[in-house]
């Protein structure tokens, strides 16, 4: 193997004089690579962290924000959700299929790991046009290996999106969410152990895949990155699968202090994660590892990142007990090492001393870069944009386009292929509604799960489209009738070095920070991703938000279909007419720019309230959001969804009819409700400040859209429903 | 001890929608002769000790009770003899 | 009356046919470790989906050995009630005791749907509480469902009134456009001759609550139940 300079691990000129002064000496290449994977921003988080600070992470319904492998909220009855959405985009990006996978498996045991059973998966895509045969390629083998892995497991995929935009073309992005159900007193902490505690390694054997995925995963797309192929590893649904079983066994049992995960920098990182916390040291054997591959070094080892590996620190006499529950399940667990109390890292191989680091300059001691962040020159040009200029598509025909937008049409193509029913807890299937919905067996309640994030917003204004984000996981959890609790963020963006990205990821993360506070939606988890370039360019910022809800009621959800005929449609919240960054100018006039719609957090947040007090009150019969596509989009989506058509009349106020129809500004939903409630619903908006205004009724089998009383859409449900259902499909034959 | 080649394939008449997936490929990237493609397993078992007849007999038994499915497959049996 | 459903390593449906049997039905039930040798006890078997020993080979191919098989194969050839149900049907393929294999679905995808059942028989332990040519709602997740057999074998369980389920439209129609996998004849369920152990690919576990979006699963557990009752008395 030819040994890799310090430059090719990633690490700068001052980051290795640092070490060398840590060390007094200089570090052999053991200590080399385990300081270069410690170190890199997947992590270290040594970019981003001067900036995660300023999310809120605190509130009465937190049970663990930031910091541990995952966030955990209260959801009563003694019960907690536990979940965190992370990144694979390097690795996916090389190889679609098990990049994927592995996502997902890394995400799951990072839930496990805290004693939780995982009960639902979502995902985040994000992907280059459709019409591109790499792209086709990358996004049916993402979304294969997204499916055959969580499947496998019997993790039902409950939901998630997926986007296509050139900015992703040689960069997609695949984030994994898993969200897992735990009773508190249950849940584990990656609490240090005691001294003379042993290590277990149990799950799969080590081999060479994936060395150096920590620091791989820091680096801009290149050529070069195609030839680094075998750092990608192969993921083992089956070995998974008997790992949770095992591992949840052995948490019910009460039988460890300390779980953690073998995910990015594989033995280092987890070792050194554990033996942090109080402050203690570890001694470890490499030669102990069980290996798949002969004559691996000390280094390949240590930093392997092969999957579906457990690091287990028993409680003191229960090792044989463990035994036993391991071997049930067919896993061999072997000790590695012991605790100490000397605060050192130290790595044997047989009797002989490879290496040894302090255990906190590994993970308290990797550098910070506070960066300065740079308006672009774009962000004023973008905003230079006057609608005026651009004539006005016909609106019946732009509806059409929008509807076979891979970003609007249906995920049929997608969600098929997960399966999104086992574990029998599914009260809301994907397609059905702005969030998924699952009950908890032997109880009322049921909880909502939503991931959002429009990238292009956040590219146009990152202040802005960060609040956006937030605020439309949130309204997404409302409009089942879902409380919104907490959410966990994947923020992927470009290379930090660039004062340009930098200057995206502060604007972004203010946004979102200021959104999450005044919901009471604090971050609780999360995970970073940068260097998302090419030589192209980097990808749009996106700072992916997975939010959770809760549903006191779960026979009180809502659905985004209408219902029956007769019923009145209305729009809760303001009649707005701002196109910029809509789907409907990238459509139809191919344009990315424009001023994104101002957001009102105080609006935004009455509005959710509304929406809860609705349900609540079993008032309202469907529910949608207004986001991709506007306003004629989802009236379209709700038609669809229900099999039925609808008459509205609408007031264009002289001004043109694309900019309310297809105007994508947040904080508006639209609903159905029988004509009888309708005073009560006026006097909950009131109440609330929200503005409401009838639109027209379901029925019939046409959707129709008249200008005071003109007819100018009029489109027959079922071809509508064709478009729409078929279009990915279409691109996918 | 030996080295045990064996490929499992479907047997005629069965359709292989994945060997029909990849003519499929094959021909749009212009593989115009490609008549037929069958996809089929290849699978590798070393076996210490015995001699060359009794493996091959302990080899078939296998396909014929896991490796391959009689109902669907055919197998063929390769054997060398390696250090 | 007592139900067994049988844990492979890598089952993942187990605990979902547990809950329907325990919850819904509200019948004794539990669950059997793969490593047992006996069935002793029980009046019913449930070999429940999922991905036994990661489909690694062919999916039901390494369950098929598994320690538990001999005595559920002893128990069914006795007249005991089996229900393999997705990968539950894949290993009573595999273990013989019905006829047939699976191959991967035409479309090479794995597909999660619900789809439309003609049921073709009234008269099984399985069905008994349905009507023949009564159209069913029950969904479908799996990627290996695309069912095979020779053609003497497909007339044998044509003649013998073996195929219980076959895929339709909403209203009955047994055409290719319906059938989600490929599977030969559109079968989605058949049983051995004496008609006490069903394979099916759907999933009626998942559709035996109206919160889960209807309950024709229900039925199939229903009739289950009735015929032990019957045969009980």
């Amino acid at each position: 193997m030819k040994e890799m300079t310090y430059k090719e691990m990633g690490l700068l000129d001052e980051e290795y004089e640092q070490i060398k002064e840590i060390l007094g000496r200089q570090p052999n290449y053991l200590e080399l690579g385990m300081f270069s994977v410690m170190w890199s921003e997947h992590c270290g988080y040594k970019n981003s962290r001067p900036l995660l600070k300023n999310f809120p992470t605190e509130g009465p319904q937190v049970i663990q924000g930031p910091g541990e492998n995952a966030g955990v909220v209260d959801i009563g009855d003694g019960q907690a959700l536990v979940f965190k959405i992370e990144s694979h985009n390097h690795p996916s990006a090389i190889e679609p299929y098990q990049g994927a996978a592995t996502g997902v498996g890394g995400i799951v045991r990072d839930i496990f790991t805290m004693g939780a059973r995982p009960i639902a998966s979502l995902n985040s895509l994000r992907f280059g046009n459709l019409d591109d045969e790499r792209v086709k390629q990358l996004f049916s083998g993402v979304v294969a290996g997204i499916g055959d892995y969580g499947n496998c497991l019997g993790i039902p995929t409950v939901g998630g999106e997926v986007y296509f935009n050139p900015a992703y073309q040689g960069n997609p992005l695949v984030n994994a969410m898993c969200v897992g159900l735990v009773n508190k007193e249950e849940i584990a902490y990656a609490t240090a152990s005691e001294i003379g505690s042993p290590l277990m390694l149990v799950g799969a054997r080590t081999g060479r895949d994936g060395i150096h995925g920590a620091t791989f995963a820091s680096e801009e797309l290149s050529e070069a990155s195609q030839e680094k192929r075998p750092s990608v590893q192969v993921g083992d649904p089956f070995m998974e699968k008997l790992l949770i079983e095992a591992c949840l066994e052995l948490i019910k049992e009460d039988l460890v202090a300390g779980m953690q995960d073998l995910g990015a920098a594989g033995l280092t990182s987890s070792i050194a994660e554990s033996a942090s916390k109080k402050g203690r040291g570890v001694i470890v054997d490499v030669s102990r590892v069980p290996r798949r591959e002969t004559g691996m070094i000390p280094y390949e080892v240590m930093l392997s990142e092969s999957q579906e590996r457990m690091l287990i620190v028993p409680r003191e006499g229960k090792e044989g007990r463990i035994g036993e529950i391991f071997d049930k399940w067919g896993l061999d667990a072997t000790v590695i090492g012991e605790v100490t109390d000397d605060g050192m890292f130290k790595v044997f191989e047989g009797s002989v001393l490879v290496g040894a680091v302090p255990v906190e300059a590994l993970t308290e001691g990797c550098p910070v870069y506070v960066r300065k962040g740079l308006e672009p020159p774009y962000y004023r040009e973008c905003h230079d944009f006057n609608i005026d200029n651009l004539a006005e598509c016909d609106a019946g025909e732009a509806l059409s386009k929008l509807l076979a937008s891979p970003n609007i049409a249906s995920k049929k193509w997608v969600y098929n292929q997960y399966d999104h029913q086992v574990m029998t807890n599914s009260a809301i299937v994907p397609g059905d509604a702005d969030a998924a919905v699952l009950r908890i067996k032997g109880y009322q309640k049921g909880v909502a799960l939503a991931t959002d994030c429009n990238g292009r917003m956040v590219y146009l204004d990152p202040y802005q489209g960060g609040m956006m984000a937030v605020c439309e996981g949130a309204r997404n959890l409302a409009c089942v009738g879902a409380k919104p609790l907490a959410l966990t963020n994947c923020l992927n963006f470009g290379s930090p070095e660039n004062p340009h990205i930098y200057w995206q990821m502060q604007e972004a993360i203010k946004g979102m920070s200021e959104a999450a506070k005044v919901l009471g939606t604090p971050v609780v988890s999360g995970n970073v991703s940068l260097y998302n370039e090419t030589v192209d360019g980097a990808i749009f910022p996106t700072p992916v938000v997975g939010m959770v809800g809760l549903l006191e009621d779960i026979d009180k959800r809502c659905q985004m279909a209408f219902q029956d005929e007769g019923d009145l449609i209305i729009l809760l919240g303001r009649a707005r007419e701002e196109l910029g960054g809509s789907e409907y100018l990238f459509v139809c006039h191919g344009v990315e720019k424009g001023s994104v719609p101002e957001i009102d957090l105080e609006e935004e947040k009455n509005l959710i309230n509304l929406l809860l007090s609705l349900t609540e009150a079993d008032l309202v019969k469907s529910c949608h959001d207004i986001s991709e596509g506007g306003l004629a989009a989802a009236l379209a989506e709700s038609s669809i969804k229900g099999s039925t058509g609808f008459n509205v009349d609408l007031d264009f106020k002289g001004s043109r009819k694309d900019r309310f129809l297809f105007s994508e500004a947040p904080s508006r939903v639209v609903a159905s409700l029988d004509e009888k409630d309708l005073t009560a619903v006026r006097n909950l908006s009131a109440q609330f400040g929200i503005e409401i205004s009838i639109l027209g009724k379901v029925g019939g089998n046409k959707m129709i859209f008249n200008d005071h009383g003109i007819e100018f859409i009029n489109l027959e449900v079922q071809d509508a429903a064709k478009i729409w259902g078929e279009a990915i499909e279409c691109h996918m034959k | 001890m030996f080295k045990a080649n064996i490929f499992v394939t479907l047997k005629n008449g069965v359709l292989d929608p994945q060997g029909e997936a990849v003519k499929k490929s094959l021909k749009v990237l212009d593989y115009g002769q490609v008549e037929e493609v069958r996809i089929g397993k290849y699978i590798e078992v070393w076996l210490e000790g015995g001699d060359r007849d009794s493996a091959l007999k302990e080899l078939e038994e296998m396909s014929d009770r896991l490796l391959a499915n009689p109902v669907i497959e055919d197998y063929r049996v390769e054997i060398v003899e390696v250090e | 009356m007592k139900f067994g459903i049988i844990v492979f390593p890598g089952s993942n449906c187990d605990a979902d046919c547990y809950h329907v049997i325990k919850e819904v039905m509200n019948q004794p039930v539990e669950y059997i470790w793969h490593k047992e040798n006996t069935v002793a006890g029980f009046d019913a078997l449930i070999l429940p989906g999922g991905f036994s020993y990661g489909d690694y080979l062919r999916t039901g191919a390494i369950a098929r050995f598994s320690p538990i098989m001999p005595a559920v194969i002893d128990f069914a050839e006795q007249g005991g009630l089996v229900i393999g149900i997705c990968n539950g049907f894949q290993i009573l393929l595999e273990a013989g005791l019905l006829p047939g294999a699976m191959l991967r679905n035409r479309s090479l995808k794995f597909i999660c749907k619900p789809v439309f059942l003609k049921v073709n028989r009234a008269d099984t332990p399985f069905t008994n509480h349905m009507k023949v040519d009564q159209v069913v709602r029950i969904p479908v997740a799996h990627g290996e469902g695309n069912y095979f057999c020779d053609q003497n074998t497909l007339q044998s369980l044509k003649d013998n009134g073996q195929i219980i389920f076959t895929y339709c439209s909403e209203d009955g129609q047994e055409l290719p456009e319906f059938n989600p996998n490929g599977s030969l004849a559109n079968i989605a369920g058949i049983c051995n001759i004496k008609g006490n152990v069903l394979g099916m690919m759907p999933h009626p576990e998942r559709c035996s609550e109206e919160i889960l979006g209807g309950r024709d699963g229900f039925y199939i557990f229903d009739s289950m139940i009735n015929w032990l009752e019957e045969v009980g008395k």
